[in-house]
């Protein structure tokens, strides 16, 4: 099943969330969410999850690991 | 040696050693940025902790190969990235992925089938998701994928610096995160939509 303009689009979501369009390519999947209710919706519920799964799956760096690294350098352990 | 050279080689060693200690102060100050990531790319908070403490031992060991003011951050995850290669991996080659090729669009599309598009409006949908599936589905992907997965979207490097990080064509990084992050959501949708 094709959608059309919205094909284009759907192949433009990663670049365009990662910042990594050309610009000309920028400007095509921008006039085409502009006017396109179905691809904006889904271009933000990629981005809501991207964002999501991005703070969901960090993990801050265990205490004490940092004491360890410092003990590793040549010059001293002193932080 | 006349006196001038000799506070010459002075100097030199002195500078060298300041040199070193701003790298080692640089490095450490990204521990927590470099432990993230590497927590991600391997199973366990162990692993991570090792993988971390090995990178930073060879970081210190050969900082004077780093060039300064270039990216520091990538320049410690091409060293991680790497032993992790030495380490686990192996020969283990990526198995082939099932012909399944759903697109980007796939799990929003799933759900405004099974609620309507004004479910992608709600944040709710996506935040019905657990840590612990979230975590599993990306320790599921195959390394491939996932080390560009995570490098681009868990540490937040460009496309060059992951091709670089890894040794790929860029063309290779955006393909495999296409079909990583694909797969990702193939994994998530079923409990998207309980």
């Amino acid at each position: 099943m094709s959608h059309g303009p919205c094909d284009k689009c759907e192949e433009l979501l990663q670049g365009y969330l990662d910042r990594e369009l050309s610009e000309v390519e920028h400007a095509q999947a921008q006039a085409h969410l502009d006017g396109c209710e179905y691809c904006s919706r889904r271009y933000r519920f990629e981005l809501t999850l991207r964002q999501y799964v991005r703070t969901t799956a960090e993990e801050r760096m265990p205490p004490g690991l940092l004491q360890k690294l410092a003990e590793l350098r040549s010059t001293g352990p002193a932080l | 040696m006349g006196e001038p050279e000799l506070d010459i080689e002075a100097r030199r060693i002195a500078s060298s050693a300041r040199d070193r200690v701003r790298f080692e102060e640089e490095a450490l100050a990204l521990a927590d940025q470099v432990y993230r990531v590497a927590r991600r790319l391997v199973g366990s908070r162990e692993e991570a902790e090792d993988l971390v403490q090995d990178t930073y031992a060879r970081a210190f060991r050969s900082w004077s190969s780093y060039t300064p003011g270039t990216n520091l951050r990538a320049w410690l995850l091409r060293i991680l990235t790497n032993l992790n290669l030495d380490r686990g991996r192996k020969i283990q080659r990526t198995p082939d992925i099932q012909p399944l090729e759903e697109g980007d669009y796939y799990l929003a599309n799933r759900v405004a089938e099974a609620q309507g598009e004004q479910a992608l409006d709600q944040d709710k949908v996506v935040e019905r998701l657990s840590q612990d599936s979230i975590v599993t589905a990306l320790s599921s992907l195959p390394h491939d994928f996932r080390d560009v997965v995570v490098l681009v979207d868990i540490g937040d490097f460009s496309y060059a610096d992951a091709a670089q990080i890894l040794d790929i064509p860029m063309g290779t990084v955006m393909s495999r995160l296409h079909r990583g992050r694909r797969l990702l959501k193939q994994q998530l949708a079923e409990e998207a939509l309980r």
